[in-house]
């Protein structure tokens, strides 16, 4: 069924706007989607694709990370024409621009930013995301051409925190049982909830994690790793660590852990709760992070869930990345946990490199 | 320090004394008891001012540095720490000086000290809030973020204001503890009216390259802007500005121009200044009868307030161009371009700078939807010597000429 929802993303939606349901693109990294589901539209997942770059390039020099050149790439061949909006924030340079251009590209889409607070700690700052909510739920409710009350927020918020306990428990299983499930399989999982309906993702994750944890336990004789990054796309390079018998135990990437592990927290004012969930996360490399907490994360992390060793899928011109790495480099070194950077983009066609850097990787264990 | 004497130099040899100056004062800075701030180039240094703390500007230092042609081994130093070689060279350029600063005690080129905290506005980018973390790091430093959203509908709207408002009363709270002292309210009065009026003095000197023919050769902007990073809400910087208006008016009243050639065309100079070929660049223009009258970049730091208004304040440096939405930026460039009435215009594809490179097609668009001046790209970087090419400029000048002449019949 995950598989299914990913391949068929197309027909899902054109069937969803047959039967009069309004659709909305999600951009990466958090947006406040419960929103969206509140208005009872349907919110898809824009995290680029597969795509050679050829038209984007009225938009972008060739060094912009592959997941906006892809966006742009569909936006101009018309793969967005079922939307009715996007939603998406700017904490990156990248994700400004795209802001813009977006208008030019997709005209018959609204385009709706939502600008966080870098800040995001101090009470004022959650005064002005409130404030920043409102615009967003007001241009939401114009596509939608109802009010969203607050019912239904509250529900939506409910159906995303349970959404999100599920992954965590399905995170856990996977963790306690390696082998248990492919590393293809483990992303198919969390990037299925991009074109699910939230509620039947989560039920489907519950059944998943009851299945793996009535399986036995097999003896586990290869590697352990964590993955780190914003996204494990091309996903060849997780049939590479199937091949090299490495198992992701746990990940702290953009498109997968990060989006689940903070839960909207309990609260009357239901935009106050959303704004909350801004304010509560943390150790992201998109998110204002004096203390670069985010690499100490990842090191406990690893430790943790006894990974021998990081992966950490550097998206080629992402620069929020970029600066973190030394800083992630030097918390894993630390803790005596081996990392490799592997220079990826969802372009990349040619995975021989990766393979031959993941091969050197493995043998440093033995 | 300003005096008879200083009144009799050039506004070249006035801005060599003043930079002297500036960085020998921020050697004995510690010293003298006052506390050492690196800050991103468009800070409110009103507030740091106020609180006499001795300021680096990390950005303009490896400007310097690449002007002086000396990147490479910073770049090199910084890929050995383990930073991208596509991060923006600014970024890089510090971290490796911070590390040589710190580590080496060989060391040529120490002229900034240590920081005993860092302090960032993300009004140009937000590459800066990443590189001030790692800085923050490094130094074991505390780290003032003063965020200023993303204006993707061009208007500073009040719920930014009133955010960035609480920001700097936070920033001004913590210096407080920082500094150990109160800040004095009368002298952020006084430091932000020199401020304007040192902004005011800018403006005028940079607008004499608006006259046809400019006495200005606007390519000395690119250097004179350099105090205006460093030193705005100091006496000595608006003497500066106020000593080129005076050249400009002698020039004027001569008929001579900074600028020695014909002045056969006119142009805008669109992105940051190519330091390492910063003379290369010039001779090519140079050579094709082309003077620079406009740009974008040094425009920048034309800042001007409704002295002791916070909202005005916080507007101003919430709205710098590269925060704000596309249109507005078009907007901008259109004007400069009418003002100094420009005949074609040179695109830097900033190899570093990925907000100005991605907004930069969208406004190149608009641009020319609504003047139809021509213009040409070139593939470069502000302060990575290895990310230009010579020849490539150069036949892209010689392809701006041509569709020139032909505008001109
Ligand atoms: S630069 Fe990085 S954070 Fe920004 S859109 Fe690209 S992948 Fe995402
Ligand atoms: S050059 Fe661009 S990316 Fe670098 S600090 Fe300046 S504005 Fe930011």
């Amino acid at each position: 069924m995950m598989n299914g929802a990913i391949n068929n993303v197309g027909d899902n939606i054109r069937k969803r706007r047959a039967d009069g349901q309004k659709i909305v693109g999600i951009l990466p990294v958090y947006v406040p989607e419960e929103l969206v589901y509140a208005a009872g539209m349907f919110p898809v997942g824009c995290w680029g694709g597969s795509a050679s770059i050829s038209k984007a390039a009225k938009y972008f020099p060739p060094f912009a990370c592959s997941i906006m050149q892809i966006v742009m790439e569909f936006a101009e061949n018309g793969v967005y024409k079922d939307l009715s909006a996007f939603l998406l924030s700017a904490p990156c340079d990248t994700l400004k621009c795209v802001n813009q251009d977006l208008l030019t590209a997709c005209p018959d889409q609204k385009v709706i930013p939502i600008i966080y607070p870098q800040n995001s700690k101090p009470e004022y700052s959650v005064r002005y995301t409130m404030s920043e909510l409102a615009k967003v739920k007001a241009k939401l409710e114009e596509i939608a051409g109802e009010k969203i009350t607050a019912e239904k927020i509250n529900d939506a918020i409910q159906v995303y925190n349970e959404n999100r306990l599920a992954m965590q428990e399905f995170y856990q299983v996977a963790a306690e049982k390696p082998g248990c499930i492919t590393a293809r399989q483990r992303h198919i999982v969390a990037k299925s909830s991009y074109f699910m309906d939230k509620a039947e993702h989560a039920r489907a994750v519950r059944e998943l994690s009851q299945r793996l944890r009535e399986e036995p336990a097999a003896a586990w004789t290869g590697r352990k790793v964590m993955l780190a990054g914003i996204i494990s796309e091309p996903a060849g390079v997780l049939d590479i660590l199937d091949e090299l018998n490495m198992y992701v135990v746990a990940d702290e990437l953009a498109h997968e852990a990060r989006q689940f592990r903070t839960l909207v927290p309990e609260g009357i004012d239901q935009m106050e709760r959303l704004a909350r969930h801004y304010q509560n996360m943390d150790s992201c490399s998109l998110i204002y992070d004096p203390h670069k907490s985010r690499a100490d994360l990842i090191a406990e992390h690893a430790k943790r869930n006894g990974a021998d060793g990081v992966i950490y899928y550097q998206m080629k011109f992402c620069d929020p990345e970029e600066f973190d790495y030394p800083w992630i480099k030097k918390a894993c070194d630390e803790v005596n946990i081996p990392i490799l950077n592997i220079e990826v983009d969802q372009t990349t066609l040619s995975l021989e490199q990766v393979r031959t850097r993941m091969q050197a990787f493995d043998e440093t264990f033995s | 320090m300003m005096d008879e004497s200083t009144n009799k130099m050039s506004s070249k040899e006035l801005l060599g004394m003043l930079q002297t100056q500036y960085y020998a004062d921020l050697a004995v800075a510690r010293e003298q008891g006052r506390k050492v701030a690196w800050a991103s180039s468009i800070v409110p240094q009103e507030i740091l001012e106020t609180m006499d703390v001795a300021v680096c500007y990390p950005e303009n230092h490896a400007a310097a540095i690449a002007a002086k042609g000396a990147a490479m081994p910073y770049i090199d130093r910084a890929e050995a720490l383990g930073y991208s070689n596509d991060i923006c060279s600014y970024a890089r350029i510090n971290l490796a000086y911070a590390d040589i600063l710190k580590n080496d005690t060989k060391n040529e080129v120490v002229n900034i000290p240590r920081p005993d905290f860092v302090v960032c506005v993300n009004n140009i980018c937000s590459v800066l809030i990443k590189w001030y973390e790692c800085l923050a790091k490094f130094w074991n430093v505390p780290y003032i973020l003063i965020d200023v959203p993303y204006n993707y509908d061009g208007a500073v709207t009040q719920d930014r204001v009133d955010y960035i408002k609480e920001q700097l009363k936070d920033f001004i709270r913590q210096l407080e503890e920082i500094c150990g002292k109160k800040f004095d309210y009368d002298k952020f009065t006084r430091v932000m009216k020199i401020s304007n009026r040192t902004a005011h003095a800018w403006s005028r000197a940079m607008a004499y390259a608006a006259m046809k023919p400019s006495p200005m050769d606007g390519f000395n902007m690119f250097n004179y802007m350099s105090m205006m990073v460093c030193l705005r809400g100091k006496e000595s910087s608006y003497h500066l500005y106020e000593a080129i208006e005076r050249e400009m008016e002698a020039f004027v009243a001569q008929n001579k121009s900074q600028y020695r050639g014909e002045q056969k065309y006119r142009l805008m100079w669109d992105g940051i200044a190519c330091w390492p070929y910063l003379r290369h660049n010039y001779k090519t223009l140079y050579k094709n009868g082309i003077i620079m009258v406009a740009s974008n970049y040094p425009k920048t730091w034309a800042l001007t307030y409704d002295v002791n208004d916070m909202d005005d304040m916080a507007r101003v440096y919430a709205g710098i161009g590269n925060n704000c939405c596309v249109e507005t930026q078009a907007k901008n460039r259109k004007e400069i371009l009418l003002e100094n009435k420009v005949d074609g215009i040179v695109y830097h594809i900033n190899r570093s700078c990925k907000i100005m490179d991605f907004a930069q097609p969208e406004v190149r668009r608009k641009v020319y939807e609504d003047t139809h001046i021509p213009y040409i790209t070139f593939d470069g970087d502000q302060s990575d010597p290895k990310n230009f090419s010579e020849a490539q400029f150069e036949t892209r000048v010689q392809g701006l000429v041509e569709n020139m002449d032909q505008l001109n019949g």
